[in-house]
């Protein structure tokens, strides 16, 4: 077909998280612009099994940019050179014919490598089970519009909510930090009636959590944002440090 | 073995609150010395396992992903429906119980259906206390859209993912359960079979996706939480991992499968633009609510757009033909799933389809832009128009969408009970992977509606009676039972793993695809799918010998995963076929060219087909035995559908 690519790939291989891992180049021929990223990576990877070879690992699942579950650092970026975006929505057409990719998983030491591109992210839910809630059990809740919620506070709280706990917030900072990630869930509970009572213990138990796991610290360079294809804003991380803050103002007092 | 639906007696609208009433309870101190095994964190498996170790059972919860955050149910777009009547546009319980029976084409069970229009209500209360965002009006109050199927605004929303912030919300509920220790989370981690004892369900076969540690788990019950089975044809709206094996597998230790052939094929998809295709992606009905269905009125004009002579805005309004509109002028663009996709597909047949490749027809906002504004438009439908950009490079602003039609839901599943228990005492069936609520079609919304209903408001009260009936005693791991299916786990593992041959699985999985989707997709005859029948055969056949599959199990192994899923699908297709054949009737979905009106219409036949068909695993390469059970209604009158 006209139009097609050719196109080398540098993708990371390693057999699992105790062994070393390093780069491998693999031609991609023929490759269409009409692909989606991971459908190139399909072709290659058919490819190799066909060859006899491990075909090259990456996590992925609804392809259509809202499970979360594809990781891929391309060519220096996570999730690739276009903006609000996730892996799974990059079609080839962001590319050209000839270019040299280069693949590697998320960098950071609290994502452990499994697999080739895969990453073990469990870390993001142990977060999620020190607060990430609100405590109401099945039955006995008020009807759903006994509270009326302000649409300005509800959309803003939605803008917090579309977090898909990709991971490339961490993956895009220098210092490995989850403040984004982190923040967006505290912020959502944060800013609806329903997230009030545990407010400031949400908040708190969530970064110790963080902590615990190995994130890095923020320092304020916006890469996360930058990169983050849900375009979470960091204003998040502020509204987080105050929680977090007031949590600790109010235990010294009790 | 007879089929007993164990529906209770009396009137449709006191039959549940009676039921509940009747069943047995597991006293409160008592709960800690059960444990549930839940396979699958979908919003039917998040739901139960939070609700169940509220209660205080203990949980081991399932899901192959690297979070349960990550199941399919995240990908649901469009929204839920409940009768909430917010709207005082004349909604109710018995009205959504109505629209349902109606729109699955008489093919479900009335006191199901009844029941789930009426816990319906008690969901969006659950998941706005949870801190779900449903969208909201500017009052403050939440906000409600149209869907197919229905005349009323019934449907809760939240932008369009409204899938992604219900999960997030039944999944903080399993979150904090998991923080209390109630609830063991077993993710990357995939069910290869189910333990029986004595021909009760005592646990599960499982596989680390990462080590590769074959493990077992036992459990007083075990609730298959699996999802559906729709990449049984490769292309599907579903997500890459969805699969049937667990409930397959379920099926070979003695679980009937029901209504295999029923399948949902959604009419607003991303057409297939090439052979590299490894999914498709939807475009949410609701769109349907402000876009116009339409396609050229002659071949001659469909064929100069398809060879980009003129384009789709340059045609007149008399050289458009909105057939939806015009052959259904009270539902218009808003009839049922099944009649928009099956028209689609007569209109591409005619010749008329557009696009390069033919097989498409168009979906136009010009009116609602020109009506409403650039801007109303992107508020509510911002989200999806980016997507179709990003996938097709295509402005939908500015030109009309290219849609066509896409398998995305499998109506059949697992046979369930009322009590959600297949025919396998202890082992239970939620969600999609139950085949009970829609008949042979399901309507928009409803599929969240759905899985939320058995896991919050149903299993916490039919799985207390069954635990109660069997009493809190110990689970003997020991029992030969658990390591002679662990055997057979290891043994099929291998058998897959010495398959050196020379065409690859996925190469496999496209044709029972190709196969399924040209026989058994949106018109199926007797003679297609007699031929169809023995294509997979043989298909089966030549996968066992040719097909590779790399690697050791003992590592995380993709070859391997996939092989065993696909050896499982293509068994699968075989039995949707003779399920297809069996039903020598057209009703929702499922359109036998042998069975339709003189306009072409589904024609049902009541008299030979009112049940739900059961198929009963018999053995390898044995043909399945087929029990019905015949559907009862006495709260509807059976009519032919009529969107007109
Ligand atoms: C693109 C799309 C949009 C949709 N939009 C809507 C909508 O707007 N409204 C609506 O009502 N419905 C919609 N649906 C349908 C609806 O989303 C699904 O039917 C529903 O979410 C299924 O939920 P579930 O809990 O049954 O299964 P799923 O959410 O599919 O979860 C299945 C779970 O089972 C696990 N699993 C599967 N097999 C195994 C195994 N062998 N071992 C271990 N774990 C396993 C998975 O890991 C996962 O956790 C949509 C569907 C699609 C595909
Ligand atoms: S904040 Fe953005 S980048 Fe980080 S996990 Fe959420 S969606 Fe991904
Ligand atoms: S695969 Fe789901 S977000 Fe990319």
């Amino acid at each position: 077909m006209s139009g097609n690519m050719n196109l080398t790939l540098k993708v990371w291989r390693q057999p699992n998280g105790n062994t070393k891992g390093t780069f491998v180049s693999y031609p991609a021929p023929g490759i269409s612009p009409d692909m989606s990223f991971l459908e190139m990576l399909d072709v290659v990877n058919e490819g190799l099994v066909k060859k006899g070879e491990d075909p090259i690992h990456f996590d992925h699942d609804c392809r259509e940019g809202i499970c979360g579950m594809c990781s891929l650092h391309i060519n220096g970026r996570p999730h690739g050179p276009k903006q609000a975006i996730t892996t799974c929505q990059l079609h080839m057409r962001s590319f050209h014919d000839g270019e040299t990719i280069v693949i590697e998983p998320w960098r950071a030491s609290a994502f452990p490598v499994i697999k080739d591109l895969a990453v073990d992210r469990s870390a993001f839910d142990r977060i999620q089970h020190a607060g990430g809630f609100v405590s109401v059990n099945t039955g006995g809740v008020p009807d759903a519009n006994a509270i009326a919620i302000p649409k300005p506070v509800a959309d803003e709280a939605f803008n917090s909510a579309t977090c898909i706990g990709c991971g490339a917030c961490v993956a895009a900072c220098k210092n490995a930090s989850a403040m984004l990630f982190v923040s967006a869930k505290v912020s959502q509970l944060a800013l609806l009636p329903q997230g009030q009572p545990e407010r400031y213990q949400r908040a708190q138990a969530m970064v110790n959590q963080m902590d615990t796991e190995g994130f890095g610290s923020c320092t304020n360079t916006g890469a996360c944002e930058a990169e983050c294809p849900k375009e979470i804003k960091i204003t998040n991380i502020a509204r987080m440090n105050r929680d977090y803050f007031t949590a600790n103002f109010f235990k010294e007092e009790a | 073995m007879k089929l007993d639906a164990k529906i209770p007696e009396g009137p449709l609208a006191e039959k549940w609150s009676k039921h509940k009433f009747n069943l047995k309870l597991v006293n409160p101190s008592n709960k800690r010395k059960y444990t549930v095994i839940v396979v699958g964190t979908g919003l039917a498996g998040s739901s139960a396992a939070a609700s169940l170790a509220e209660l205080g059972y203990n949980v081991k919860a399932f899901c192959y992903q690297d979070s349960p955050r990550r199941a399919h149910s995240i990908a649901a777009q469009g929204g839920i429906n409940a009768a909430k009547n917010y709207r005082n546009d004349g909604d109710s319980v018995q009205r959504l119980f109505y629209d349902t029976i109606k729109g699955g084409d008489y093919r479900a069970r009335e006191g199901n259906v009844y029941r789930l229009a009426e816990v319906s209500v008690n969901i969006i209360d659950q998941c706005v206390a949870q801190g779900v965002p449903f969208a909201r009006e500017y009052g403050g109050l939440l906000d409600n859209r149209s869907f197919g199927g229905a005349q009323v605004s019934r449907t809760f929303y939240a932008r369009g993912q409204t899938g992604q912030q219900l999960l997030l919300g039944a999944y903080s509920a399993l979150n904090r359960q998991i923080h209390e220790g109630k609830v063991e989370m077993f993710s990357r981690h995939e069910m290869l079979d189910v333990v029986t004892v004595d021909g009760k369900a005592q646990g599960i076969i499982a596989r680390n996706l990462v080590t590769g540690e074959i493990e077992t788990h036992a459990a007083h019950a075990v609730l298959l939480c699996t999802g559906g089975y729709g990449n049984v044809y490769y292309l599907s709206t579903n997500a890459m991992g969805c699969n049937v094996t667990a409930a397959w597998r379920a099926h070979k230790r003695g679980a009937f499968f029901s209504n295999p052939c029923f399948t949902q094929i959604h009419p607003t998809c991303i057409p297939v633009s090439g052979d590299h295709q490894s999914k498709l992606t939807l475009m949410s009905e609701s769109l349907r609510n402000d876009g116009r269905v339409w396609v050229p009125k002659t071949k001659e004009l469909a064929a100069q757009l398809r060879e980009g002579k003129i384009k789709a805005t340059e045609l007149k309004e008399d050289e458009r033909d909105y057939f939806l509109e015009r052959k259904y002028p009270s539902f218009g663009n808003l009839v049922p799933r099944d009649v928009a996709s099956r028209n689609a597909k007569e209109m591409v047949d005619e010749g008329k389809g557009v696009g390069t490749s033919g097989v498409a027809v168009y979906l136009d906002f010009a009116d609602a832009i020109s009506r409403l504004g650039e801007d109303a438009v992107r508020a509510k439908y911002g989200n999806l128009f980016d997507m179709y950009y990003q996938i097709t490079d295509e402005n939908p602003y500015k030109q009309p969408m290219r849609i066509y039609p896409a398998v995305h839901y499998t109506m059949g599943g697992l046979w369930v009970d009322y009590n959600l228990q297949t025919t396998v005492p202890g082992l239970y069936a939620l969600g999609e992977a139950n085949f009970s609520d829609h008949g042979a079609n399901r309507l928009g919304a409803s599929a969240l509606m759905q899985g939320l209903a058995d896991g919050y408001f149903v299993i916490p009260y039919t799985l207390g009676d069954y635990l109660a009936t069997i009493g809190p005693k110990a689970i003997d791991v020991k029992h030969p039972a658990f390591t002679e299916t662990k055997k057979a786990v290891e043994e099929r593992l291998q058998k897959l793993l010495s398959l050196k041959g020379n065409k690859t699985v996925d190469e496999y999985h496209r044709e029972l695809g190709k196969i399924m989707w040209e026989y058994c997709g949106m018109s199926r005859s007797e003679e297609g799918l007699k031929k169809a029948k023995k294509l997979i055969q043989d298909l089966k056949t030549d996968f066992w010998k040719n097909a590779i599959v790399l690697g050791t199990n003992e590592e995380f192994n993709m070859s391997l995963e996939k092989a065993g899923r696909v050896a499982d699908f293509i068994e699968l297709g075989e039995l949707m076929i003779d399920d297809a054949l069996d039903r020598n009737e057209s009703c929702g979905g499922h359109f036998r060219v042998e069975s339709q009106t003189e306009e072409g219409e589904a024609l049902r036949d009541d008299e030979k087909f009112a049940y739900v068909a059961a198929w009963q695993y018999t053995g390898e390469n044995k043909p399945e035995a087929l029990h019905k059970e015949d559907l009862k209604f006495e709260n509807v009158k059976l009519s032919q559908r009529s969107y007109k």
